[in-house]
């Protein structure tokens, strides 16, 4: 196990760099459009409802390997051509983003409507209600089940393996095929993902337990 | 556009939910400095006659002017509303995420953009007023809710409004915390504030309101003196409300 390691040493650290990277760019968009979604899901405007809906029906019920192949094959027939790495990341945030979008929505509602309303009557806007009163709410029950999705994330990154993305899975399965060493391979490449989901793991429950 | 009249003035309002019609062609004039009563059986659309009146509940049909805007326009700003007519809730509704003296100096700095230090001076003697001053940095959660009620009132005042709604504030609480809120109340009304009240306390109807409103079924169907009224109720209707509520006493 150990020469499999130093012998594969790059091919490792090029996966797992990748795979960090992957990671980090899918959870900034997957944030960004999951609150974004959340938000028009629960403003007074019908026509967002409708349209955040739609979007989030489509993405939580479509598997992720689908999606993906969607980018890294269709679009390129009809538009531009994508790296395998691209089109995972975009999968892969796009996927993340309806799940992150749900849970932020139910965060919201669990507020309850009264704080909403003693706000308004006070004179706020919408707007200043959400940021000042709600939304701070909203956080706290958020991060623990947001926290999840990231370690999720991360291991969907591994998504990327079957359109030749480069991450730690694809990785491995190159120093798998050309070492015959499958088991050594898969444990070594097992915990280079838990090193990076123990930790953020551990971090959120101490982050629960922060905000409880 | 403002126009001059009545502080609250309902002209033929219709509002539905759904099939249900909950407001039945409501026309009712509320003038400045009126504190007005509404009783009536439960679920015969008081909330909803009060919600209305801050725009919390669009109507249907109709025309609500208040404070000099139309509600039923669409382009009323309904905000401006807001910043003269405040509420105060059952279930108090004070924001869970910040302090007592937070909850009150909140909106008059992001609505009213008034500066902080007088916020806080403000605060502080309302504070003092309701008599929870030594509370100014506890939490919501932290509070009974008679103390809770205590604070949304003054949390309402702070903003200096004309008017101010309340839906049943004194229905969530202990009964020994309701005379302290009801006290509250009178001070209000004498600091010649409009109010409208929906009550169950008859004896705040009877010696601090002027006016009193009967409501059933989505109907005024008194609308008086209220120490006539308690006297001799018009409608059977009444009648049998009262004869129900005394009876449980
Ligand atoms: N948001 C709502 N959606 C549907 N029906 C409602 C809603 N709010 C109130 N109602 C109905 O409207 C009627 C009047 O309710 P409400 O105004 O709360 O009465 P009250 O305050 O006098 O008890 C009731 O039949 C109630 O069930
Ligand atoms: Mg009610």
């Amino acid at each position: 196990m150990w020469q499999i390691l130093t012998g594969y040493w790059s091919e490792f650290i090029t996966g797992f760099g990748n795979t960090i990277l992957c990671s980090l760019i899918a959870m900034f968009f997957s944030l960004i459009l999951g609150v974004f979604f959340a938000l028009l899901e629960v403003a007074p405007p019908k026509i967002g409802r409708a349209i955040a809906h739609i979007y989030i029906e489509i993405f939580c019920n479509i598997p992720l390997l689908v999606i993906t192949m969607i980018f890294y094959l269709i679009i390129p027939q009809f538009w531009v051509k994508v790296s395998g790495f691209t089109a995972g990341t975009i999968g892969l945030a796009l996927y993340t983003s309806a799940f992150i979008a749900e849970t932020v929505r139910s965060g919201i509602n669990s507020v309850g409507d009264g704080q909403m309303e003693g706000a308004l009557s006070n004179g706020m806007t919408y707007v200043q209600a959400m940021r000042y009163v709600i939304l701070p709410q909203a956080i706290r029950i958020v991060i623990p089940p947001l926290g999840n999705q990231m370690i999720t994330l991360i291991k969907n990154s591994s998504v990327l393996a079957f359109v030749a993305g480069f991450d730690l899975m694809y990785q491995g399965d190159i120093v798998a095929f050309s070492s015959f060493q499958t088991i050594e391979t898969y444990v070594i490449v097992g915990v280079f993902y838990l090193g990076l989901t123990l930790p953020l793991s551990y971090y959120m429950r101490h982050l629960e337990k922060r905000l409880a | 556009m403002k126009v001059v009249s009545s502080i609250i003035e309902f002209k033929h309002v219709n509002k539905y939910y759904g099939k249900l019609h909950a407001l039945k062609d409501i026309n009712l004039k509320i003038e400045e400095g009126q504190v007005v009563s509404i009783i009536g059986p439960s679920g015969s659309g008081k909330s909803t006659l009060i919600r209305t009146m801050n725009g919390l509940e669009p109507i249907n049909s109709g025309q609500l002017i208040v404070t000099g805007y139309d509600l039923a326009n669409r382009k009323t700003n309904i905000n401006k509303i807001r910043k003269n007519v405040g509420m105060v809730f059952q279930h108090f509704n004070l924001y869970n995420n910040h302090t007592v003296l937070e909850n009150i100096t909140l909106a008059p700095k992001i609505v009213l953009k008034r500066p902080d230090a007088e916020n806080k001076k403000i605060a502080m003697e309302l504070l003092e007023r309701v008599g929870m001053a030594d509370k100014a940095d506890s939490y919501p959660r932290q509070l009974s809710g008679g103390q809770e009620q205590r604070v949304a009132i003054a949390r309402s005042l702070a903003m200096r409004p004309k008017v101010i709604l309340f839906d049943e504030p004194t229905s969530a609480l202990d009964p020994e915390m309701i005379q302290d809120v009801l006290d509250i109340m009178k001070y209000v009304a004498d600091q010649g504030i409009t109010m409208v009240v929906v009550t169950h306390e008859m004896g705040f109807a009877r010696k601090v309101s002027n006016r009193l409103i009967f409501f059933d079924q989505g109907h005024i169907l008194e609308d008086r003196d209220p120490v006539e009224f308690f006297k001799h109720p018009d409608t059977d209707r009444a009648r049998q409300f009262l004869s129900k509520i005394i009876s449980k006493d």
